[in-house]
């Protein structure tokens, strides 16, 4: 019992992290129809800037104060992502809208891999360490020998993914910009004639898809206290899995998914095989396709006339 | 067409000059020029594929015309070419506003936030692009407040208040119609284009949309260019008529003058019964002739 819920902690953790990356999936497929496979490398080259400004900001600055580093970095990842997302979608992805559907795709999966090779040429192939921050741990409850505990790190994780869904879901809800991406999203001819800047609309998209990226890039340094260059890959494809679960295209979809995987993976390393978490993360994707492809928030698709 | 000046070549607020569309080899509109007049209500009409469509299409940024120019006057003096515009100028800056043949409402969400959408552009500015927004800082809100006084406003004139909330997809068709035309209201455009509003109306929701276009005509600062079949409504809401046939310009003028301008009888209205009767008459007469000739 004790580990179940030990694992379950975990599996939020690593969950809620999924759920960010997924939004980013699933607000740009809503959008304009595309799978942004460069998404993944995007949340690893977060994670590289808040690597780079964690240690300047503590090394050069000598900012003590963790929680005020913490903060500064993520901003400032959050911003900078999200202005490499802006360029990237300027560069790689506008051009070809409007062209067959395949070409955003196959351009998607170049900028993919453009991000990662240049981050391994220019950050080096091995594993970039920080110095550990966050260390404090609680003891839930103690049974038989076994502790169940919570680390602050994982407390900081899911309150930082829960206060920014909070804000987010008010942002898609109850503002312009979010009314014109849910106009866009079902028809962006008419949004375009009722005033709204299309264009400007589909940059916006994807630079919060980045920012929420970036939160999750840096909780996910901290996490785990280190980051390489191939890490966008996995995570990005598991948050893409989530998002399909969910049901791509829908926001809670996204959020459930992720929370999904990352408990599913970790009761499956659990009990079953750790060697085989990731067999497990992307069966689902595989079983999601052929038996749900509308996923479990998804709306059926419907052919539009 | 004639050197009588016409009462909307006063003060028009949209002037169309040889405006040319071309689809390949297809000549979808041919040297059209008119004028709308400011606080007028004026008719596009002509048999289907007059081009009357494509002449919306080209206002409205959808096309860009192979030649012509197309130019919005505001009340303040100010004139916006809309053929050098793309499409979400044209409502933002030019000020003009359409609805569709086939409903394109946004179905899946509220009447309300199908009138909000309307009113991005000033909500977006208040919200310091969205991120002030997010934090509750700036006029936000008091801005927001009055998009929705305006919503409500309209949805009270359309008489769907009380579905304010309920997805646009559920209403029925009449209403439907009747909420685009409010969407586009919201924009706050200086000039509305209605394509084909009374299409599909029942005879008392037709009656609704005339009170509700002349309401507008009346109480709002915005003139109507309508794209129509049903020529009840088009005789008894529209000032001035502009008559399209193959793309062409064949009649233009007050309702009653095009009514019985015998071009637009014989392409539009059809010939009417008095004239069959008369050239039945004379077939009649040239056959019997015939007869008697062959009959000798």
């Amino acid at each position: 019992m004790e580990v179940f819920i030990q694992q379950v902690i975990n599996g939020i953790t690593i969950g809620s992290l999924y759920g960010l990356i997924a939004i980013g999936y699933t607000m740009v497929f809503g959008i304009i129809g595309m799978v942004n496979f460069a998404h993944g490398d995007v949340f690893m080259v977060s994670a590289f800037f808040a690597l780079i400004f964690f240690l300047a900001l503590t090394a050069w600055l000598g900012i003590a104060s963790i929680t005020i580093t913490l903060l500064i970095v993520m901003v400032i990842s959050m911003v900078l992502t999200g202005l490499l997302s802006w360029a990237i979608e300027r560069i790689a992805y506008s051009p070809l809208r409007g062209s067959f559907r395949l070409a955003p795709l196959i351009s998607a999966i170049g900028m993919s891999i453009v991000l990662s090779n240049f981050v391994q040429v220019a950050q080096g192939p091995r594993n970039k360490p920080i110095p550990p921050m966050v260390r404090e741990t609680f003891t839930l409850w103690e049974n038989n020998g076994y502790a169940v505990t919570i680390s602050l790190k994982q407390v900081i994780i899911m309150a930082v993914t829960a206060v920014l869904l909070v804000a987010f879901w008010y942002m898609v809800q109850k503002t312009a910009l979010g009314r014109a991406q849910r106009a866009c999203e079902q028809d962006r001819k008419m949004a375009g004639l009722l005033g709204i800047n299309v264009d400007r609309t589909i940059s916006l998209t994807f630079v919060i898809g980045a920012a929420l990226a970036a939160v999750a890039g840096t909780l996910y340094l901290m996490y785990y206290g280190v980051v390489h260059f191939a890490d966008g890959f996995t995570p990005g494809v598991k948050a893409f899995t989530a998002a399909v679960l969910g049901g791509i295209g829908s926001l809670p979809g996204a959020v459930l998914g992720g929370l999904l995987i990352g408990l599913i993976e970790t009761l499956w390393g659990q009990y079953v095989s750790a060697d085989y978490q990731n067999v497990a993360a992307f069966s689902i994707l595989v079983i999601v396709l052929i038996f749900m492809p509308q996923g479990l928030l998804g709306r059926p698709e419907v052919e539009k006339v | 067409m004639s050197t009588i000046s016409k009462p909307w070549d006063k003060d028009p607020v949209l002037t169309v000059e040889h405006l040319t569309m071309r689809f390949g080899g297809l000549v979808a509109v041919n040297d059209l020029s008119f004028s709308a007049g400011r606080g007028d209500i004026t008719a596009l009409i002509g048999p289907n594929g007059a081009g009357k469509t494509t002449v919306f299409n080209c206002i409205t940024g959808f096309y860009k015309p192979t030649t012509g120019m197309m130019t919005m006057r505001h009340k303040d003096g100010a004139t916006h070419l809309l053929e050098r515009m793309p499409d979400f100028v044209v409502s933002k800056k030019a000020k003009v506003a359409r609805t569709f043949q086939n409903i394109r409402l946004f179905s899946g969400m509220t009447l309300l936030e199908n009138l909000l959408v309307a009113q991005h552009n000033p909500l977006m500015i208040a919200s310091g692009m969205t991120f002030l927004g997010v934090l509750g800082i700036g006029g936000y809100k008091a801005k927001e407040r009055q998009a929705i006084e305006k919503a409500k406003y309209w949805l009270d004139k359309i008489k769907l208040t009380d579905r304010a909330d309920d997805p646009a997809g559920d209403l029925p068709y009449g209403a439907q119609r009747r909420l685009e035309i409010a969407r586009a209201m919201c924009t706050g455009p200086a000039l509305l284009c209605l394509d084909e509003p009374a299409a599909g109306l029942n005879p008392r929701e037709s009656a609704e949309l005339n009170e509700l276009l002349l309401g507008i005509r009346r109480d709002e600062d915005t003139s109507i260019l309508l794209i129509e079949h049903d020529m009840s409504v088009v005789m008894e809401i529209s000032d001035h008529v502009v008559v399209l046939e193959y793309g062409t310009k064949i009649s233009d003028g007050t309702p009653a003058e095009t009514k019985n301008d015998p071009r637009v009888i014989a392409a539009y209205l059809g010939v009417d019964d008095e004239e069959v009767d008369k050239v039945e008459h004379e077939l009649d007469e040239v056959q019997a002739h015939h007869t008697q000739g062959s009959g000798q």
